[in-house]
């Protein structure tokens, strides 16, 4: 298994060069300037030595590798020198934003905690609703309960964030006035005050990504437990004697998980592009809107940094699920 | 019931129906049968003729819905097992009564080792703590004749070949030293070498262990190799039953005597075809008011079809369920 582990980390080296360089390439060929939103006062010839500071002027083939040693070598670097204090990087240049004329790591490092926080919360929650539905679902099945998970999961599959998501500004801020509608960014808990209206900011974009997650996720649970608990290692455990809680909660269960950790692992950066609009409409500013205004305005190294660390955590979560899948499967073998 | 010892297990009139959208199916009809201590009871018949599926309904261990045991009396340690509750019902199964089932490649549960499959059951019946059952169930793959027991507790079903898998399902039914013991059809999911191995296994524990089993099989061989005797069905009834060596020299039934034609012998004519059965069992929709197997009987008249048989005494713990007296060649009277 460690074998094989690394031998697929080693395998996705290429993998996200690769994906590094379709990404490259296509904002390359997008369409699109950076300087499109400078004011109109500023003279085309100036215009030009702006996108020369800017490195604009060099071609691809110099700009690519030079990102991928920023990406690679440089801020790693910088990053050793912030933890021990030594001094690896030596003043090179960073990945900057073509806007803030900041660090792209900075500015991702300063909007992550919002994103994993709403993003992050929303999954767990989601996943923790979702397990115990498709359980139940499964084992009562065509119930009034499996009826009603089936109707809530497909109102999740069907709604899109964007309307879900205004539809509960309106009923609990703008008409109840229950809720506040904008995620307060600024807001530091320090006392039990504070923390309720955390969780407040929280509830409603929290909800719409999990409605997400919990229809997609209690479907699979639901599935899974069916075809197990049709199984005849099933009716072995009751004619032992087992009691339906350990029928169903050990032997049907541990079974049924096999697929859905997958699909568990798999969703968690699909939760992360879900989230760009979630965060557009409740206003948090987090990864997925720094990544929408930096497209806004041909930001190439932001949306290169963002949409590459997106990947990233697709390859090494798909590995990820490879390898739960290998620890909870023992018929599985991989060596 | 004949001489002998009161009857560890008694059934009477039970009767089962599944609920289909297209009605009731009635699988098994007022079957009454007692299984005395120490003996080994075989159960013959086709496919669907509702051998496993009365044994199912004795512990409780069909889906419901859409199956429903309708009435009947299951009489073991003095308790009806269709009336007590769900918790005395779980202390019998796997702790008195064992069940040992046909397909031993998907009865394991194939994420848990086989050691903690058999001590399961060990310690919620005998009350064991976890180093006892070990002990136990290391004790129960030897006696199995599972090589290298300690070892194998550790691996998972699928390290092991079918036939050793089908000797970790029977340690398991065996595992609480049950009176009863209930295999159904265990070996015909495997190859023949492996299928006699088993067989000789099991007569070996029982003579060991000296359980009562109930074989449910359609492999009449088997079961003129092992049975006390043996009970014959046919759909959802019991149409014949009578001591071993009676049912194989004296059957009564047209369908037992049919069922004994289409054994293949290796002697005589080589090219000579394969007896079989003419007709499709049925699928009984309604309760019935007519012999079952009327249709496909080469001495039915009129009354088969009218009436349903009794099973009608014929002494020395035989009985058949048939208005045809093969024995004087006429119908008995009315």
């Amino acid at each position: 298994m460690l074998i094989y582990t690394i031998r697929r980390l080693l395998i996705s080296i290429p993998t996200l060069l690769f994906i590094a360089f379709v990404i490259f390439m296509l904002l390359e060929l997008a369409p699109g300037d950076p300087m499109a939103q400078m004011p109109l006062t500023i003279p085309p010839e100036v215009k030009e030595k702006m996108r020369l500071a800017l490195g604009l002027g060099e071609p691809w083939w110099v700009r690519f590798p030079l990102w991928l040693k920023q990406f690679f070598i440089v801020e790693p670097q910088y990053w050793i020198d912030n933890a021990f204090g030594t001094n690896f990087a030596d003043g090179a240049q960073r990945i900057i934003s073509f806007q803030s004329r900041s660090p792209v790591f900075d500015v991702i490092a300063e909007r992550m905690p919002q994103t994993l926080w709403v993003v992050g919360m929303s999954y767990v929650v989601g996943v923790l609703i979702a397990l115990p539905i498709g359980i139940i679902s499964a084992y009562r099945q065509y119930s009034v309960f499996d009826q009603a998970g089936t109707f809530v999961s497909m109102i999740g599959f069907s709604v899109p964030p964007f309307f879900s998501g205004v539809l509960l500004i309106v009923i609990f801020s703008v008409q109840l006035k229950w809720l506040p509608s904008i995620y307060d960014t600024t807001h530091v808990v320090t006392d039990w005050d504070s923390f309720v209206f955390q969780l407040r900011q929280m509830i409603m974009p929290v909800m719409v990504l999990a409605l997400q997650t919990t229809a997609q996720v209690s479907r699979y649970m639901r599935a899974s437990m069916l075809d197990n608990l049709g199984q005849d290692y099933v009716r072995t455990a009751r004619a032992k004697g087992m009691s339906e809680s350990v029928v169903v909660l050990k032997h049907v269960l541990r079974n049924s998980m096999i697929p859905v950790i997958t699909v568990i692992a798999l969703g968690i950066p699909s939760i992360f592009g879900g989230a760009i609009i979630t965060e557009q409409i409740f206003k948090v500013n987090g990864l997925g809107q720094l990544l929408i205004i930096a497209l806004q305005g041909s930001d190439i190294p932001m949306v290169m940094t963002i949409t590459f660390l997106l990947a990233v955590l697709i390859v090494m979560m798909n590995l990820i699920a490879d390898v739960l899948y290998g620890i909870l499967d023992p018929r599985i073998r991989y060596d | 019931m004949p001489d002998g010892a009161l009857p560890v297990l008694d059934v009477r009139d039970l009767k089962t129906v599944f609920k289909t959208r297209s009605g009731e199916v009635h699988a098994v009809n007022d079957v009454s049968f007692s299984l005395r201590p120490g003996e080994l009871l075989g159960v013959v018949g086709e496919s669907g003729s509702g051998k496993s599926v009365t044994m199912m309904s004795l512990l409780g261990l069909l889906p419901s819905p859409p199956a429903e045991v309708k009435r009947g009396q299951v009489m073991f340690e003095d308790k009806n097992l269709l009336d007590v509750d769900a918790e005395t019902l779980r202390s019998v199964r796997g702790g008195k009564i064992g069940f040992v089932f046909q397909d031993p490649m998907t009865s394991l549960n194939p994420v848990f080792t086989v050691g903690v499959q058999i001590m399961e059951p060990l310690r919620k019946h005998m009350g064991m703590n976890k180093k006892q059952a070990a002990v136990r169930a290391q004790e129960l793959l030897e006696l199995v004749g599972i090589p290298d027991a300690k070892r194998r507790l550790g691996d998972y079903p699928h390290q092991f070949s079918g036939g050793m898998r089908q000797r970790v399902m029977i340690a398991i039914a065996l595992a609480c030293d049950p009176q009863v013991l209930i295999a159904d059809e265990p070996t015909t999911a495997l190859d023949v070498t492996i299928q006699a191995q088993i067989l000789e296994l099991m007569k070996d524990l029982r003579t060991k262990l000296g359980m009562a089993v109930i074989w449910i099989t359609h492999d009449l061989g088997v079961i003129a190799g092992i049975a006390d005797r043996v009970m014959v069905m046919y759909g959802g009834q019991v149409v014949e039953h009578a001591p071993v060596s009676t049912l194989f020299k004296d059957p009564q039934h047209p369908y037992t005597r049919a069922l004994l034609k289409t054994i293949p012998t290796i002697q005589g004519d080589r090219a000579a075809r394969l007896t079989v059965i003419e007709g499709q069992p049925p699928i009984i929709k309604a309760a019935p008011s007519a012999c079952p197997f009327r249709n496909r009987c080469d001495v039915a008249f009129d009354r088969c079809a009218s009436e349903n048989p009794p099973r009608y005494d014929l002494g020395e713990g035989h009985d058949a369920a048939c208005f045809f007296d093969a024995r004087t060649g006429a119908p008995r009277d009315a």
